[in-house]
């Protein structure tokens, strides 16, 4: 790709950028959320047109004016989001677009034969015959690799794979990503993950602002010194912050059960802890034991069926939402689905819960004003950065900036209690070290924070205190300060547990 | 200026109302080729009288009928402008029903129903007070209310089964619909309120005027003589500017629109979702009622109680009126306006060639068709917009641009619909 430029009203997206991929490459390209690496693969995609520059491929000019284009060019692509059809099964996904045909009818089982044949090479397991619905967000996103693999791509591109998946399957998708490069195919990666860049990539490109910044091999180059080209500043890998003082108990979490949804089981099955002004309190474990299920109870977006929660020294086991949330904010898990009204202004979505506080409205009529200026300060304090400020559509803005939107928010409700669920997901280095910094930051005003998280290196640095869920239950307490990952991954793993009760486990 | 027209163009609503224009101008041009080809193919019609009809269907407002030559005249005719606005008056308020649940994420296909149980409550209301021992302007806002609030409770149905049991509101609303046909038609049927005094009607209630009851024309008979028009037409406009006001400006409507746009994070910011769900079914139920209300207090109109086998078109109309209007309650009176002009060019063909007032429902089927390809139409004008803007830069800088991802109501209702 040379000398790329693509406009779109209001902001370059891409500024001149060259990129080259050698045969059996792993390329990484980097960027902080909006440097316009979706957009340059879209354009190598065929999905957008660019204004100025050329595509080469072995050599000779091409033009892809479609995905059909870029398909036929062996070019393949794994979405951010995966592009499946739910009710289908999975080899109906596989074959969707290039199915072989004898006299209009389907021949699935020549194409059952050859995926069969690549999963079984690849050592991707997937269930030819199950529907995309049923299975977990790995397998699907199996389901794409061989979706690229059955056209026989060799420019395979990945946008950030590793964004939806459990470290034991980002160790898996990085072994099959080597695997295909061993083969002579050649992979772009585009992620802002620094340790899978370093652990996988061959060569890395970065992208800052639309900007070409350049491009370094990974074995002449260090974390910081990735992080500080994405950024343009050198960046605090680190978390700094001072030992914790914890005061008073803030919350208590008493024998606490929440029903599972899906299962018979309890997803929470008589959790006890506290959480203390002045120190950060982080739940660890691998998703999908009870994490979830337990700040759902908490928040009272899910009915407790056992159990006490007090909070400021009230019980609020069957308080609704908003009664709760007089002393406790909340930045979820899921920002689009529970963080904000993605149709709304950026305005709107700042005062969700505060709308009804007496200056922002008279007699049930909304101040428009106050809303605004208010929004104007939150936007200033804490970088929120917009298309058209105050009124810019949430749905518009990127990833980074809707969840800065949503800490603002959260934060500035000034509560006693923060719960902050995987607050950096899918978010880039700098992004992760503002909002590493504003919890830091609260926790030393005095405010308890109860942080989720299934990245081991965010709960080491941050945690003042660990405690590990395992299958719905707490099955560990440790202190950074004193354990190591190893052990950690011991304890989420279920291979290890105190025992509190003293019951056989 | 040319800055200011760029911005113009720029604003989803200036696209929006474009999007309309374009779909009623097609309505219009696909009537006049309806009306040439019945013309040419007719040996008793010709060239010359197509073209009157076409020239009634786009200016049937302004005929003043044909002059001693026989051509068709046409200026300021008072009668029909009374008579579209008293036209508009329900078409108006089940826009509104209309809208109002779309601005929720909610589908009111309910309209019609919500319109017979208003119609119902209201006559009976209106018909049994005596007026000999309560003065008839009590017996008037009783039945404007009550009107309401039988079409409100029963707009609640659907809402209260789509918030408790997650049933889709389009679903239950046609069922609630048909149960309210009948409903009706049992109500009356061998009732003492059906028509016995003029001889020749069957199957007609009293018309409110036989209790006394009926909306003051509050001057507008001075200002169109010669028509129906009453108050009514002014109350419409009203209750369009409140509803206005609670959407745009009141802690009630931000409720109403962030548990329509998104139940969950409206749920996990304290906002009762059930709750606002029923509400917002219960607003829509309630202007459904008092279309029927203002309709049927009019006096000069009747009632046919036998529905079991027919919906009011009025309330399924309030669906095209809401969608044309961009679901905008100012937007909606124009619509209710248009569609009602549109009836009125009808009756002026009627009345002046050979042709019939089926032209325009012609007219209407094919601006509800284009009006459901909306989505289609903008995204073309969108398309358009963003080639024309390109080059020169435009003013709204966003930091990650995707594919224009549009909002619009009907993709709202399905996305409504598809949760289970």
């Amino acid at each position: 790709m040379l000398h790329i430029t693509k406009e779109f009203p209001g902001i370059i997206a891409n500024d001149d950028i060259t990129l080259q991929l050698r045969r059996g490459e792993i390329h990484a390209l980097l960027g902080e959320n909006g440097a316009g690496k979706s957009t340059l693969m879209s354009v190598l995609f065929g999905l957008y047109q660019p204004e100025a520059g050329e595509i080469r491929k072995n050599g000779e000019v091409v033009k892809i004016n479609s995905p059909n284009d870029a398909t036929a060019l062996g070019i393949g692509m794994v979405h951010q989001h995966f592009k499946l059809i739910d009710v289908f099964t999975v080899l109906d996904n596989i074959i969707l677009g290039a199915e072989t045909t004898r006299l209009g009818f389907l021949q699935k089982k020549a194409a059952r034969e050859k995926v069969l044949a690549l999963s079984e090479r690849y050592g991707m397991k997937v269930d030819l015959d199950a529907k995309i619905e049923d299975i977990t967000v790995g397998m699907q996103q199996r389901v794409e690799i061989l979706k690229m693999l059955y056209r026989d791509n060799e420019i395979l591109i990945f946008d950030e794979p590793t964004a939806v998946l459990t470290p034991q399957e980002i160790d898996e998708l990085m072994a099959t990503m080597r695997e295909f490069a061993k083969e002579g195919k050649s992979i772009l990666f585009i992620s802002h993950k620094l340790n899978e860049i370093m652990a996988v990539a061959d060569r890395v490109s970065v992208l800052r602002k639309g900007k070409y910044i350049g491009t370094v091999e990974t074995k002449d180059t260090d974390k910081q010194t990735l992080s500080n080209m994405m950024v343009g500043r050198p960046v605090q890998l680190e978390v700094v912050k001072a030992p914790a003082q914890p005061k008073e108990t803030i919350l208590h979490v008493e024998n606490l059960v929440v029903p599972s949804k899906g299962h018979r089981k309890n997803a929470v099955n008589g959790v006890t802890f506290d959480a203390r002004a002045g120190e950060i309190v982080c739940i660890a474990g691998i998703d999908g034991n009870g994490q979830t299920e337990l700040i759902y109870g908490l928040t009272g977006l899910e009915k407790a069926t056992g159990g006490t929660i007090t909070l400021c020294g009230k019980d609020i086991t069957h308080c609704t939402i908003r009664e709760r949330g007089a002393n406790m904010s909340h930045i979820p898990e899921d920002r689009h689905k529970h963080g904000l009204v993605l149709d709304f202004t950026l305005e709107q979505n700042m005062v969700l819960q505060k709308y009804r506080e007496p200056r922002f409205q008279h007699m049930g009529i909304i101040n428009g004003g106050a809303i605004r200026s208010y929004a104007q300060d939150l936007i200033q304090q804490y970088d929120v950065r917009s298309g058209q400020g105050p009124v810019t559509i949430a749905r518009s803005m990127s990833g980074g900036n809707q969840q800065k939107a949503i800490i603002a928010r959260e934060v500035d409700r000034d509560l006693p209690l923060i719960v902050a669920v995987q607050p950096t997901r899918g978010l880039d280095v700098g992004a992760i070290e503002y909002i590493h910094g504003q919890l830091v930051a609260e926790r030393d005003r005095g405010k308890a924070v109860l942080l989720v998280s299934l990245e081991l290196d965010e709960v080491m640095s941050l945690a003042d205190r660990i405690l590990v869920m395992y299958e719905g239950e707490l099955v560990g307490e440790l202190d950074p300060k004193k354990t190591n990952v190893q052990e950690l991954g011991l304890y989420m793993a279920g291979a290890k547990r105190t025992n509190k009760e003293g019951a056989s486990a | 200026m040319r800055e200011k027209l760029a911005g113009l163009w720029g604003r989803s609503g200036t696209k929006a109302v474009l999007a309309s224009l374009i779909s009623i101008v097609i309505g219009m041009v696909v009537g006049s080729i309806v009306i040439l080809i019945v013309g040419m193919t007719n040996s008793s019609l010709g060239l010359k009288s197509a073209w009157e009809g076409i020239c009634l269907v786009f200016g049937g407002m302004f005929s003043t009928g044909r002059n001693a030559a026989g051509s068709l005249t046409f200026g300021f005719n008072p009668t029909s402008v009374g008579n579209m606005l008293f036209r508009a008056t329900p078409l108006i308020l089940t826009g509104l029903s209309v809208s109002v649940a779309f601005k929720t994420g909610l589908f009111n296909i309910g309209a019609p129903g919500q319109y017979l149980i208003g119609t119902a409550a209201t006559l009976y209301i209106a018909l049994s007070i005596p007026t000999t021992s309560v003065p008839a302007g009590v017996v008037w806002i009783l039945a404007f209310l009550g009107g309401i609030l039988f079409a409100a409770l029963w707009g609640a149905i659907p809402g209260m089964m789509k918030a408790f049991l997650n049933i889709n509101e389009v679903l239950a609303c046609i069922m609630t619909n048909w149960i309210a046909a009948n409903l009706v038609t049992w109500f009356f049927d061998g009732s003492v309120l059906c028509n016995a005094v003029e001889s020749g009607k069957t199957g007609y209630i009293y018309k409110t005027t036989f209790n006394g009851v009926e909306t003051p024309k509050m001057g507008l008979d001075i200002l169109f003589p010669g028509s129906q028009v009453n108050g009514g037409i002014l109350i419409a406009i009203v209750l369009a500017i409140l509803v206005y006001i609670l959407m745009g400006k009141t802690t009630l409507g931000y409720e109403l629109k962030a548990c329509g746009s998104n139940r969950h994070a409206a749920r996990y910011a304290g906002i009762s979702d059930r709750r606002n769900i029923v509400l917002s079914m219960a607003i829509a139920g309630g202007l459904a009622g008092a279309a029927a209300s203002l309709y049927y207090l009019s006096g000069n109109t009747e009632f046919f109680w036998s529905t079991y086998q027919s919906l009011p078109a009025t309330g399924f109309n309030g669906i095209p009126v809401a969608l044309l209007g961009v679901n905008n309650p100012i937007g909606v009176i124009f619509t209710g306006c248009f569609m009602s002009i549109l009836n009125i060019s009808g009756l002026q063909l009627t009345n002046l060639t050979a042709y019939n007032e089926y032209i325009t429902d012609v007219i209407i089927a094919t601006i509800v068709y284009l009006s459901a390809f909306f989505l289609l139409i903008r995204g073309l004008l969108s398309g358009r917009h963003k080639k024309t803007e390109k080059p020169a830069g435009g003013p709204a800088p966003t930091e990650e641009p995707k594919p224009v991802e549009s909002t619009n109501p009907g993709e709202g209702s399905e996305k409504g619909g598809g949760e289970a």
